[in-house]
């Protein structure tokens, strides 16, 4: 199984990590020839929205990358990677990638003196431990995005067939639970 | 304990990144516009400073303010080296990011601030491992080169970089016991050394600062081993500064593709025009070791 991170800016290399420790082949996508076809699932890291939606359009990422997960690519974003999916971003006209049945607030719990840690349930995995950095969270999901996680009443975790979101890294625990979760819809992809 | 982790995580998320200064809001939307992963506010960049001499201070509260209200992104403020109370002003305006910093005159000529008895993350200059490692101890969330600010001379960002990676690389290769006479040697605690003879690089991210001017420069400086850049006057203080923001996000994400940068590099317009390194009166870099 091989998997792409997009690597245009953000927290690419530990989510390459956790990947590795899974035994599946991790390549970093920076540039339009690297989105090879035998990639199986791609994941989108943590970062500012902002930088990686511009970076996706003027490397010509965007488009190829859009419609793949329309075909039905497994994608995995947190953060940052969360909101380049989701469809509406509250109070901004900005739409990114827009794949994802759900409006998304992006700093949603304040700046970085309001960034936390907590643990929650995962649906499917369990108690997880959460890490919020200027963090979004969905304010609501339509048709076919099912919640996973809330924290305080807020949907941190949501799944759309083919796509799993995140407002926190996993990433930056030790916790290989969630992208183990990733890696099984991949395989179910692959089959079905 | 876990503020410390979360602090360290949001500057794993900048990494990647370009980091520009700006003076006005409507600066800090062209910075945000043109890709940048976080803005430092502050009154005057470094060349102005520099050109300005006299005493430098942290920046105005409201004018800080103001670029909080124009943009999303993350928001660093500088204040001076040791000067507790102007960090801890910054902190209480809900700051992302502090610079504990050599750009502006330094408060203390002898202590930095006790970092780990704040809440907000701090990022702070190094020109070696032994300046790095002390300032982690102190509760550093993010190191940066000095460089030398306000110049336009990459030369001393250069190395310092160079320095940092051949020390820990050094590090890295050194048998468990050497480690106890290595952390002596740097002044550092034996603890900090053991991480990075363990994991081969620093504790916390490390971006290069000080004189970056051109795509090229950003370039050079993440295949020396930089995590992001950090831009000051380079970019307001050149002719076209969208256009050469917008190349420099572009030259940090493709620094590895010199079919890229050559593009980049194209028609930019003026670069600041800079001053030497032999040519300065003041090393900021000798500020605060």
């Amino acid at each position: 199984m091989k998997i792409g991170v997009l690597a245009l800016q953000g927290a690419f290399i530990e989510h390459e990590i956790m990947l590795s420790k899974l035994g599946v082949t991790v390549c970093e996508i920076r540039r339009l020839s690297q989105f090879t076809d035998d990639i199986d699932g791609l994941v989108l890291p943590g970062g500012e929205s902002t930088v990686q939606g511009k970076l996706l359009h003027e490397v010509g990422l965007f488009e190829p990358i859009k419609t793949a997960i329309e075909k039905g690519m497994p994608v995995f974003g947190t953060c940052a990677g969360m909101i380049l999916l989701a469809k509406k971003i509250c109070g901004d006209e900005t739409v990114h990638l827009g794949v994802l049945n759900a409006t998304v607030k992006r700093n949603a719990y304040g700046r970085q003196l309001s960034s936390f840690v907590t643990e929650g349930d995962f649906k499917g995995v369990g108690k997880v431990t959460m890490t919020f950095i200027r963090a979004p969270y969905f304010e609501s999901v339509d048709d076919g995005a099912e919640v996973l996680s809330t924290i305080g009443g807020n949907i941190v975790a949501v799944r759309q067939n083919n796509i799993l979101a995140t407002s926190f890294h996993p990433e930056c625990t030790d916790d290989l639970r969630v992208h183990e979760y990733f890696i099984n819809m991949v395989k179910g992809c692959k089959r079905g | 304990m876990a503020r410390e982790q979360i602090n360290k995580n949001l500057a794993q998320m900048l990494k990647g990144g370009v980091i520009m200064d700006v003076t006005t809001p409507e600066q800090a939307k062209i910075a945000e516009a043109a890709g940048a992963c976080a803005v430092m506010a502050l009154e005057r960049i470094p060349a102005d400073i520099r050109a300005a001499g006299g005493v430098s201070r942290m920046s105005d509260p409201k004018m800080i303010k103001g670029i909080q209200q124009a943009v999303s992104i993350p928001v660093m403020a500088k204040c001076r080296i040791g000067h507790i109370a102007e960090a801890q002003i910054l902190q209480a305006i809900d700051i992302d990011f502090i610079d504990e910093s050599e750009v502006l005159s330094p408060a203390d000529d002898v202590y930095h601030i006790d970092k780990k008895k704040f809440n907000a993350p701090f990022v702070c200059g190094a020109r070696d491992l032994g300046e790095a490692l002390r300032r982690i101890a102190e509760g550093a969330s993010m190191i940066r080169t000095k460089g030398e600010p306000g110049t336009g001379d990459v030369v001393q960002a250069v190395k310092h970089m160079r320095l940092m990676m051949s020390q820990i690389r050094a590090v890295a290769n050194m048998s468990e016991d050497e480690l106890y006479e290595e952390a002596k040697n740097l002044r550092v605690p034996y603890e900090l050394l053991s991480e990075v003879h363990e994991n081969g690089k620093l504790p916390v991210v490390n971006f290069a600062a000080g004189g970056i001017a051109t795509p090229a420069d950003a370039s050079l400086m993440m295949q020396l081993g930089a995590e992001g850049v950090f831009v000051g006057s380079g970019i307001f203080k050149s002719g076209n500064p969208e256009k050469r923001a917008r190349a420099i996000v572009k030259a940090v994400t493709n620094y590895d593709n010199p079919d890229i940068l050559a593009e980049l590099s194209e028609d930019l317009g003026e670069a600041m025009v800079g001053i030497n390194e032999q040519e300065i009166q003041l090393l900021m870099a000798e500020r605060g070791k």
